[in-house]
């Protein structure tokens, strides 16, 4: 890599929001050229300070310079006439509009559509990113849409990209075919800013690395020198000992699901086929897959959001496939589902209220119609005082909460309920460390107290750190479970489907991604 | 630079606070709009919201029509109020109003001359039924294929304007009226007519059942399953389906609720105060009773207040009308302005306004 | 007259162009306030202050066109009003809607006071010379007046507009996720508070439609509804424009024929046919319904969503 100035230097940003400092005083630079990594925990500052730089959020203090140059875009167009391109976590795409609006409506100056069209084409095909400009957005895979979004930025042919976690939604073959390409642009002289919490990947792609904990800047390194478990200390601040997995027991089947099929729900849905599986007593059932592969589907499936014909769904031998969710809650089949605001819980409503909302059952809240609020408060006390849910109290709204305390709040109120089987998606999402471990750990125990328990998650460590069984959502379908002793890495991503779509991916990706550049 | 920033929880002095504030900026945008009619603003003002309940010259006459007015208007907002915090949008009450009227009086004049306590029960059961039905088809039409309930509960409005129209000078006509429009005055026919109960006060059997639903629907929103799972749908639909809220019956009981209080209003109207179906039947009612649901903020005891002062403002414009000459029109511009306000300022519950950016913290 | 045998087919389609004229300009307007997601029930409210607004400048001037300016402003001043409200202040969409329309009935009905029976200027017809003096397409097409061309124009702009520009593809852009469009940089409020004021300038023109051309003449409450049937269009068409412009001849020739038949003396109660074009609406919109995934497949994904950017 070239000497010189940095690309991109960031000195003393400071950002407060009401009752949080975001960023206080974070600085760092970035060479040309480079692919440099910004670490941290969920809440750390990642998504505040990168907001910064690609000119959403304007910071109360500090400056940045780029290539020299004073540097504070007053909005994304000023950052992207500056040369800053930004690939976002949740894509900033439009399903309804065709690949080449997207990529148009990314632009300052778009050609017209013909010639951007070809353009597309031009850049896709030489990047290993194949993509048909005319498709809407709606029918693409999450692997596909984040190609829009690269191309998007390539065409502007930027002096620095940020890359906010890429890999959340990609199967680790998808990953090596992106690492490729993120390679061959930085190669090519164009900086990467890389923002993950994901140790190995750093490791593997970035040369340099800002960690950051708590709105501050802890350490700026080489990954490459270090060791994950370094790292992780650093970004951590502390040490935090995996959950204890009970051994696979050998339990009577539990929740038993045949022959679910279910049609999309609606245009933009993924239809559910053919699903089975099996949980016996005291087994927890990992279920992984890229997102909107059916994990929605499947949860409401299970839930009873979604009824089906009643032999699909079977608990403890009695069929519920037909029983909406209270009835099922009735008979011990608990969920909570990924979404927390709006879907698991109520922004708007407190906690008693929400304690309310799945406990009506299963606590006898509710009497002949009538609520009982004095045991609905009592309920949601004792969920916040079991799982240590920071609140001032149970009458505050759920959105007051951070999304940390809220998860628990929701995983600790169907655990409460003591269920026959649990069904769980993406349980510690966005979550910061301390009460992901609480999370996982409460799991593992409602699962050796003899519960069924199914964990749907995106997260293959989570999986494999809790699950005694694996199998994977593939375009709605579920392959048959296999025991996660002995899986290895490369089978899991096939078991994921990590081949779709990616057969005319550039042949040598898969070699440059063990071969650091 | 103003900036608007969300509250950890709506603030409680603001909820109850906006109504008021509402009413009191109405009344200076009023005087305004009542100044540049040419009229003084201050008496105006003092004409409409005053003199009702005050003024020796009129208060003998228009104090009982406070209850008159109101009891309708209550009816049928805090049936609405139900629906509006589920999402569901009944505005097609006033329709339902009329046809409740329609069918009520229909079961009275059908018994006529004869007497029998049991015939007004009966208006009674059918002027609900009328309403309920009603509304059940918007309701029946959301469920079954997703139509858009505010569209087709709106265009019953028109239907049953039609309707009414149609049975005044058809079915319903009197056929001693020698070819005028209108039916018989149910007024005057005393097995079918809703009579005031204690003279000298307006309190008819439709005041009473106003009450007696402020009451039941406090009751079904604090304490009732209902109650929180329309709030809960309304609030969170994604999180009611989870819960175990089943939409379409939901909606199913909110709309048949509001329909079936509207159609009471509108039997106890026409057995009463109105006295006979007439081809203008419709009096706005059930419009009136959507601001007032918002103006009470969709609790029933906010409503009962509402109901009244959006009352007092139909009595005073008629004083206002008789006095000083201030068109009709105005007041219902008025009470459009009320519910502007009233939604401009709800903000302040749920945002606090900020001035200027944020000091480095 | 008797039966149908009175009823003139080139007067009715003639008479159709011009009753779809007021619903035409009023849903092409609310459509693109919905394509940038916005929903505004105030359409009818919109409409009847423009029809009084342009009536009152049209007879006050003596000019049409000033009239006819006068109720676009209207229309698009109460639009101005709404966006306040429901972009400004967070209102919700719903109930700011039905405030606009009871409003904006109360408020024509205050100005039109002075104005029952009154005649407005008469409004130019342009007759195309030749053309309009064609046997049966000369009276069906070219003997109109300015404000039915305008609409076709319209039509013809809004599709073109939404499909060719840049600016059309953000407007559907932040109809479509406004989180997405914020991100990139747009400014969603005030795109949403352009096409809302669009849309009120519509509907103004619309409204002045009934009462210089249509009626011409200023009743209370004259646009009876045509704001709503004008929303049930919106949804009825997909929100596609060209959709839009034959749903309106659909609902112009139910209000033209059940006039007609009224006119003819057939034998159902005016009543039963004046209701006619409400009930054809609820008909068309369960149909349109019916099909639930199409139905959600075209409306914009963030209709009715309110905004606000956090940060």
């Amino acid at each position: 890599m070239t000497a010189g100035p940095p690309l991109l230097e960031v000195e003393g940003i400071t950002k407060a929001y009401p009752g949080v400092v975001a960023n206080a005083g974070v600085s760092f630079a970035i060479r040309h050229g480079a692919v440099h990594a910004l670490l941290g925990e969920n809440g750390a500052g990642k998504s505040t300070l990168v907001k910064i730089i690609y000119g959403l959020v304007r910071p109360d203090a500090g400056r940045m310079r780029l290539a020299g140059a004073p540097y504070a875009p007053a909005s994304p167009a000023a950052a992207r006439a500056a040369g800053v391109a930004m690939v976002f976590q949740h894509f900033s795409l439009f399903e309804a509009l065709t690949v080449a609006e997207n990529v148009a409506l990314g632009m300052e100056r778009p050609p017209p559509m013909r010639r951007l069209t070809a353009r597309i084409r031009a850049v896709s095909g030489a990047y290993g990113l194949p993509l048909d400009p005319d498709r809407p957005v709606a029918d693409l895979s999450a692997g596909e849409r984040q190609r829009v979004e690269i191309v998007r930025c390539l065409l502007q042919e930027p002096r620095l990209l940020i890359m906010d976690e890429p890999t959340s939604v990609l199967t680790p073959q998808e990953v090596e075919i992106l690492f490729g390409t993120l390679r061959r642009i930085a190669a090519e002289g164009t900086s990467i800013l890389y923002i993950s919490h994901k140790l190995e990947e750093i490791i593997l792609l970035c040369e340099s690395a800002t960690i950051l904990r708590g709105g501050k800047v802890v350490a700026g390194c080489d990954p490459r020198q270090r060791a994950a478990r370094e790292l992780a200390e650093m970004m951590v601040g502390r040490l935090i000992a995996p959950a204890a997995r009970a051994a696979a027991p050998g339990g009577a089947p539990v929740l038993e699901v045949a022959g679910l099929s279910l049609p999309p729900a609606g245009p933009h849905g993924r239809a559910l086929r053919e699903v089975g599986l099996t949980v016996a007593a005291g087994e927890i059932l990992g279920i992984g897959g890229v997102a909107g592969n059916g994990q929605d589907e499947l949860l409401a499936a299970l839930s009873g959001e979604r009824r089906a014909a009643a032999a699909a769904v079977r608990l403890d031998g009695r069929p519920i496939g037909a029983l909406g969710p209270a009835a099922r809650r009735a008979a011990g089949l608990c969920a909570a589902p990924e979404e927390r605001l709006g879907h698991a819980a109520a922004p708007d409503m407190t906690l008693t209220e929400n304690a309310l909302l799945t406990g009506a059952v299963r606590e006898r809240l509710v009497r002949r119609g009538m609520i009982d609020w004095r045991a609905a408060r009592a309920f949601a006390a004792r969920v916040v005082a079991a799982f240590d849910v920071r609140t001032p109290g149970t009458e505050v709204p759920a959105r007051a909460l951070s999304g940390g305390n809220l998860q628990k709040f929701v995983i600790g109120r169907e655990i409460l309920q003591r269920p026959r089987a649990l069904v769980v998606n993406q349980p510690t999402w966005g979550v910061d460390a301390a009460a992901a471990a609480t999370i996982r750990q409460a799991l593992i125990d409602l699962a050796a107290g003899g519960a069924a328990v199914v964990v749907i998650s995106q997260d293959l460590d989570e999986l494999l750190e809790l699950a005694h069984r694996f199998a994977a959502l593939n375009e709605g379908r579920l392959s048959a479970a296999r025991p996660v002793e002995g899986l290895t890495l490369r089978e899991i991503g096939l078991m994921l489907g990590g081949a779709h779509g990616m057969q005319a991916a550039r042949p040598e990706a898969g070699r440059l991604a063990h071969d650091p550049a | 630079m103003i900036r608007l920033e969300r509250r950890p929880a709506p603030s409680a002095f603001w909820t109850a606070g906006t109504p008021v504030l509402a009413v009191a900026l109405t009344m200076v945008a009023g005087g305004v709009m009542f100044a540049m009619l040419g009229k003084d603003p201050v008496a105006t003002i003092r004409t409409i919201f005053w003199d009702p309940l005050f003024s020796p010259q009129y208060a003998a006459f228009s104090r009982p029509q406070l209850l008159v007015k109101a009891g309708p208007l209550i009816l049928i907002a805090t049936g609405l109020a139900l629906g509006f915090r589920a999402g569901i949008w009944n505005i097609g009450a006033e329709g339902q109003y009329i046809v409740g009227a329609i069918c009520g009086a229909a079961v009275g004049l059908a018994f006529y001359p004869l007497g029998g306590w049991y015939i007004f029960p009966l208006m009674v059961l059918a002027g609900g039924l009328g309403g309920w039905a009603w509304a059940m088809i918007p309701a029946l039409l959301k469920v079954r294929f997703g139509t858009s309930e505010i569209l087709v509960s709106l265009m019953l409005v028109y239907v049953a304007e039609k309707i009414v129209a149609a049975m005044a000078v058809g079915r319903l006509r009197n056929p001693e009226a020698s070819g005028f429009p209108g039916s018989r005055n149910l007024a005057r026919y005393p097995a079918a007519s809703n009579p005031e109960l204690i003279p000298g006060t307006g309190l008819h059997w439709g005041v009473v059942a106003a009450f007696l639903a402020v009451a039941v629907i406090w009751l079904v929103l604090a304490r009732h399953r209902l109650g929180f799972q329309a709030r809960l749908a309304g609030l969170a639909p994604r999180a009611a389906r989870f819960a175990g809220v089943s939409p379409g019956r939901l909606t199913l009981a909110c709309m048949g609720l509001s329909g079936a209080l509207a159609g009471l209003a509108g039997l106890f109207e026409v057995a009463g105060p109105a006295g006979q179906i007439r081809i203008d039947f419709g009096s706005g009612y059930g419009f009136t009773a959507i601001i007032v649901a918002f103006l009470g903020r969709l609790h029933p005891a906010g409503i009962l207040l509402a109901g009244f002062l959006m009352a007092l403002t139909y009595i005073g414009g008629e004083i206002a009308q008789f006095v000083i000459g201030l068109p009709a029109a105005a007041i219902q511009a008025f009470q459009g302005m009320l519910l502007f306000f009233l939604l401009g300022l709800d903000l302040a519950a749920n945002y606090r306004l900020r001035l200027g950016r944020r000091a480095a913290a | 007259m008797s039966g149908l045998a009175g009823i003139d087919p080139i007067a009715v389609a003639a008479a159709l162009i011009v009753a779809s004229t007021p619903i035409l300009l009023a849903a092409i307007g609310e459509l693109v306030a919905e394509r940038a997601g916005v929903l505004n029930l105030g359409v009818e409210g919109m409409m009847i202050l423009g029809a009084v607004v342009g009536f009152a400048a049209a007879v006050a001037t003596g000019d049409v066109w000033l009239g006819l300016l006068a109720a676009a402003a209207g229309g698009a001043a109460l639009a101005a009003l709404f966006a306040l409200l429901v972009l400004g202040l967070l209102a919700n969409q719903v109930a700011t809607g039905l405030a606009l329309t009871m409003f904006g009935l109360g408020l024509s009905a205050l100005i039109g006071q002075g104005y029952i029976g009154v005649r407005p200027p008469p409004a130019g017809r342009l007759d195309l010379p030749g053309l309009t003096d064609l046997p049966v397409a000369g009276r069906l097409l070219f003997a109109h007046d300015v404000l039915v061309y305008a609409g076709l124009a319209l039509v013809a702009g809004v599709w073109a507009f939404l499909r060719y520009t840049r600016a059309g593809l953000i407007l559907r852009a932040v109809g479509e996720s406004h989180d997405a469009a914020h991100a990139l940089g747009f400014g969603v409020r005030r795109v949403r508070a352009a096409a809302v004021v669009f849309g009120g300038a519509c509907a103004g023109l619309g409204g002045a439609h009934l009462s210089l051309v249509r009626v011409p003449q200023w009743t209370e409450g004259m646009t009876a509804g045509a704001g709503w049937i004008a929303l049930a269009l919106v949804v009825f068409a997909s929100w596609r424009p060209w959709r839009v412009l034959l749903g309106a001849w659909l609902f112009g020739g139910i209000a033209v024929l059940q006039l007609n038949l009224q006119a003819a003396g057939v034998k159902i109660p005016v009543e039963y046919l004046a209701m006619s074009p409400y009930v054809v609406t609820i008909v068309v919109l369960v149909i349109i319904s019916a099909d639930r995934t199409r139905a959600a497949l075209n409306a914009p994904a963030a209709l009715g969503r309110p905004f606000h950017a956090a940060g």
